[in-house]
């Protein structure tokens, strides 16, 4: 009665794949999000309001040989008012001083993830008043990715051995219920491969059959899943992939697990129970 | 054909099954092999098969030496040989036909080639009638004749039956051991285990009798005797 097996087989190895699928298309959404932002985040640099211009642009640079800028621009006061002019209107300037505003420095970071460290360095350097880091949302995506990278790592590794040794299981119950039939081939002399293929053929399907069960699955509840999401953070700040951009890599991880473990676990189950 | 060169066989366990065994089966010979339980028949017919492994001498069987095949060679030696045993050994939910075709395509043969030789096998044995009956609906003596066909039907040169006939009664087992008989006057040489006395002395061929591991004689046209064996 392996029928049984192979059904149960495929349901965990589609439960697993599921779970690992929505894990890693939440970390999908949040690294498409962080590098949208990375874009446009820039450290704003604000400089001693009494620099003279040469001086404030000598600290160029200064702040171009830290190793983590990758390109910093400057900006004069009279830019800087300027660019709020253009943003807010002319009103808001009403009533504010023209020598308010210092001079700055805008730098982009090459990893965004030492954001931290960098600022400090800034900090440090003579002539700077205040460095305004990334915005706050930025951080806080950037420990979320962390944290949902590691668990979809260690829960597709801990489930793929899971499904392996399930399969394993399966094709050892296979191998079980045809354990007449193999001793009569061996006594007639078929060869070891021709014995042990059907078994490899047997967890490749079950295998692949799982794998696109769980992409049927996996589509269905990120439609559902993403709409709700999408919906909540209207904010422009998360901004939800559609499925359509996911789908040709989501099948082709999907199918090659299925495949690594509906054939690996057959191989592993063959060598322990059809030695000769 | 088939020789063992002083062999000794001794199981993992210790247990010394055969004690410098020689024989020499050539082509085309009927012979039947016997001895009392324990005496190391079966032992003998394993190495044969290449299932197990000498301890010691030479072992050749139809052209393959045993001591040093090749695990990957193991196959293409059983294909020379059509093995047949008490319990038959046949596929419950397989019908006759089927378990015949089974050790063909267990060898690669085509559905054709399966199709135009089954048939001819199962007149053989007198089964042509029972094609497609399953096992449980036969009496032994017809399971045992379907084991035979299985075991002929991939032109096997020698077949070695381990004692087919001590599932049966003696009107059957008498049938058994005439198409054996009737297999090697068609070419192919026969070596069968037997318990039983009566058909041993009724054929009178050739008889290898072995002992607590060593063949203790061995006679053309030879009967079962009382003083080579305890039963
Ligand atoms: N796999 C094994 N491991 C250990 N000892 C074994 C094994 N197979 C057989 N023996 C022992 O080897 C000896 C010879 O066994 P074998 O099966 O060859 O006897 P046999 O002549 O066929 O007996 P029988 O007429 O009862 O079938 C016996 O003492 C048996 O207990
Ligand atoms: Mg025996």
């Amino acid at each position: 009665m392996h029928g049984f097996s192979s059904f149960a087989a495929v349901g965990v190895i589609v439960a697993c794949l599921i779970i690992m699928g929505s894990f890693s298309l939440v970390a999908v959404n949040i690294r498409t999000a962080i590098s949208e932002l990375e874009k446009n985040n820039e450290i704003m640099v604000t400089l001693d309001k009494d620099l003279s211009e040469a001086d404030a642009k000598s600290l160029g640079s200064e702040i171009s040989a830290i190793a983590n800028v990758r390109d910093r621009i400057y900006v004069s006061p009279e830019e800087y008012r300027e660019s709020l002019v253009k943003e807010m209107g002319e009103e808001y300037m009403i009533g504010i001083p023209p020598d308010v505003f210092s001079p700055q420095y805008r730098v982009a970071l090459e990893d965004i993830s030492f954001a931290a460290e960098t600022e400090l360095i800034l900090q440090a350097i003579q002539g700077v008043d205040t460095v305004r880091s990334p915005s706050r949302e930025m951080s806080a995506l950037l420990s979320v990715r962390r944290v949902v990278e590691l668990v979809s790592i260690i829960l597709t590794a801990l489930l793929m051995v899971v499904s392996l040794f399930i399969m394993a299981n399966t094709i050892k119950l296979a191998t079980f219920d045809r354990r007449e039939e193999i001793g009569i081939q061996r006594m007639v002399g078929a060869t070891k491969s021709f014995i042990r293929w059907p078994f490899i053929v047997e967890g490749f399907f079950l295998g692949i059959f799982a794998s696109i069960a769980a992409y049927f699955l996996q589509w269905a509840a990120y439609e559902r899943f993403s709409n709700d999401i999408g919906k909540l953070a209207d904010s422009g700040v998360l901004n939800v992939l559609s499925f359509d951009e996911l789908r040709l890599p989501m099948l082709a991880v999907f199918v090659l697990i299925g495949f690594l473990v509906g054939v690996g676990g057959s191989v592993m189950a063959i060598r322990k129970f059809l030695k000769t | 054909m088939v020789r063992l060169v002083d062999v000794c066989k001794a199981y993992d366990n210790g247990t010394k099954a055969l004690r410098g065994v020689t024989m020499r089966i050539d082509d085309g010979e009927f012979v039947f092999l016997i001895g009392p339980s324990g005496s190391g028949k079966s032992t003998i017919i394993k190495l044969l098969t290449s299932e197990i492994k000498p301890s010691d001498g030479k072992v050749m069987v139809n052209g393959y030496n045993v001591n040093t095949i090749k695990e990957s060679s193991i196959p293409y030696l059983r294909r020379t040989l059509g093995v047949v045993f008490q319990d038959f050994r046949l596929i419950e939910k397989k019908n006759v036909f089927d378990n015949v075709a089974f050790a063909m395509r267990a060898v690669g043969c085509s559905p054709k080639e399966v199709k135009k030789k089954v048939p001819y096998m199962l007149e053989l044995v007198g089964l042509s009638h029972k094609a497609r009956r399953r096992p449980f609906e036969l009496s032994g003596g017809e399971q045992q004749r379907v084991a035979i066909a299985r075991a002929l039907v991939n032109n096997p040169l020698v077949i070695i039956a381990d004692e087919p006939t001590g599932n049966l009664d003696p009107e059957r087992s008498l049938e058994i051991m005439t198409l054996l008989e009737r297999i090697n006057s068609l070419g192919t040489t026969v070596l069968t285990v037997t318990h039983e006395k009566a058909l041993v002395n009724r054929f009178a061929k050739r008889v290898i009798a072995i002992d607590g591991g060593r063949i203790v004689s061995d006679k053309q046209g030879g009967y079962y005797s009382n003083e080579s064996t305890r039963n």
